[in-house]
């Protein structure tokens, strides 16, 4: 079942705008937002997890292997990762050229 | 029965809210407001309710403070004035939108600059279009009626809005007046409990304060007027139980010897009674003048205005606040254009009156009536009594 975004017609607002549904902002997915995302060079990665830390999104995960990676479902390609990664693991490239 | 006692209003509003046993206060003090604050914080201290008072650091805080307590279920009461309610203007329209019925009493005063602490509408106007329900009281009975009303009203399910109940600084909140105090019993068989349509609990999780994007914002924003515009109908009802229960009447307009007025004026909050013996003194003399007073400014009573202006060749509206480069005052605005559409509608003059305290007295609002019986002023709207 697929669920409506959000209500058709002012009558359907619900009073407060409340919502009921707990975790609905998982469906909004962040990440149409990005315009460059963050590559990894594992081969100068040290997996100190700073990229983990400092992601605003929460969407930094960390792999089997102890590498990490980012969800581009929430990503919205803000590049503090990259920014803060002090090895240099972590380059922003475009999504499109 | 209640009990018929002398009682500064400010002291009165707090105990009115006490009858209503609160269970949250987060009141920052300013004048004129502070006895409200002291009063609601020594209520709280002695125990004669069960509730908490937050010793907030702002006005800010304040309002914030009480939409958190009203999102957990509590009946939560504020207090402001002046400056404090400009400060929580940012709160103001969020408390709306999230549907909580908080209640706050405002002394109203003057708004900075030139500074000053004295009573005028200056502070209230600015918050007109924030989605609050806006009583305003003659007197100090009224203010203790309109406080335990306002309660009513706005837990109300199919209202779900706050209520600012206006009450004009140090004219109202410092006078020590004859109020008729009603007692527990009849307070508690006029308002039930709170049911709250939906709180804050681990256990059956809800969102409130949440995102509206461009596809669903202005649907929310037509959901809260519908609901403010549908919530006369039940303050309406509302005062119709109070008239029943204790005897006092309320009306969104209340009309004082309009039925064969020639000319009428047209106030908001305590210069009502001043004008009101200014009209007798007027009919003494043979001039046919009348009164309406508004006590209900939003949502504002259009239907009534339209009724009970009709017959009336001439409205002198006094506002006592000026919208700066605007039409005028906010109220002759809204009248105004409330009778823009009426095919017969009375000549509509307007008096800036009773900035920062500056005194109206009977004499004025005389003067005021005889100027207006002429249809028309000197200017689209007078700063009445200003020198030069």
């Amino acid at each position: 079942m697929t669920e409506k975004k959000w209500p058709e017609t002012w009558q359907e607002v619900n009073p407060g705008c409340m919502v009921f549904r707990p975790g609905s902002s998982r469906e909004y997915h962040t990440g149409s937002w990005r315009a460059k995302r963050p590559l990894w060079d594992n081969a100068k990665c040290i997996k100190c997890g700073v990229c983990y830390i400092y992601c605003p999104e929460g969407c930094v995960t960390e792999d089997a292997d102890g590498f990490f990676e980012a969800n581009l479902d929430y990503c919205k390609g803000c590049g503090i990762c990259a920014h803060e990664c002090w090895p240099g693991a972590i380059k922003m490239v475009n999504e499109e050229e | 029965m209640g009990k018929r006692v002398g009682m500064e209003v400010a002291i009165a509003s707090a105990e009115a809210a006490a009858l209503c046993k609160f269970d949250v206060a987060a009141v920052y003090p300013i004048t004129p407001q502070s006895h409200v604050a002291e009063h609601l914080s020594d209520i709280v201290n002695d125990g004669r309710v069960d509730a908490s008072f937050i010793t907030v650091e702002s006005e800010h805080s304040a309002l914030s403070a009480a939409m958190g307590a009203s999102a957990t279920g509590a009946r939560v009461v504020t207090a402001t004035s002046s400056q404090g309610l400009l400060y929580m203007h940012e709160v103001l329209p969020i408390t709306s939108a999230m549907r909580l019925p908080i209640v706050m009493l405002i002394a109203n005063r003057a708004i900075s600059g030139p500074i000053n602490i004295w009573n005028d509408h200056s502070d209230i106007m600015p918050q007109r279009d924030t989605g609050w329900i806006s009583f305003f009281a003659d007197n100090g009975q009224e203010v203790v009626d309109m406080t335990i009303q306002a309660f009513k009203v706005a837990e109300h399910r199919e209202v779900m809005l706050p209520v600012n109940v206006n009450m004009d600084g140090f004219q109202l909140t410092h006078m020590v007046e004859p109020i008729i105090m009603p007692d527990q019993g009849e307070v508690d068989r006029f308002l039930p409990e709170y049911v709250p349509y939906a709180t804050l609990h681990p256990d059956r999780p809800v969102s409130m304060g949440t995102l509206a994007m461009p596809e669903i914002y202005a649907e929310a924003q037509k959901a809260k007027n519908v609901a403010i515009v549908n919530s006369k109908k039940i303050i309406l009802e509302v005062w119709k139980e109070w008239e029943k229960l204790f005897g006092r009447r309320y009306e969104p307009i209340q009309a004082y010897r309009t039925k064969d007025a020639d000319v009428a004026l047209v106030t908001m909050g305590s210069m009502g009674e001043t004008a009101e013996i200014a009209v007798e003194e007027l009919r003494k003399q043979g001039v046919k003048a009348g009164l309406l007073k508004i006590k209900l400014w939003r949502p504002f009573p259009f239907a009534e205005l339209r009724k009970a202006v009709q017959g009336i060749r001439v409205l002198a509206v006094t506002d006592r606040a000026c919208s700066f480069g605007g039409p005028g005052g906010p109220v002759f605005s809204e009248i105004r254009s409330a009778l823009y559409e009426e095919p017969v509608r009375p000549a509509i003059v307007n008096y800036i009156i009773g900035l920062g305290g500056r005194d109206v007295q009977v004499e004025d609002f005389m003067e005021m009536v005889r100027q207006a019986a002429r249809g028309k002023l000197s200017e689209p709207y007078v700063f009445y009594g200003v020198r030069g």
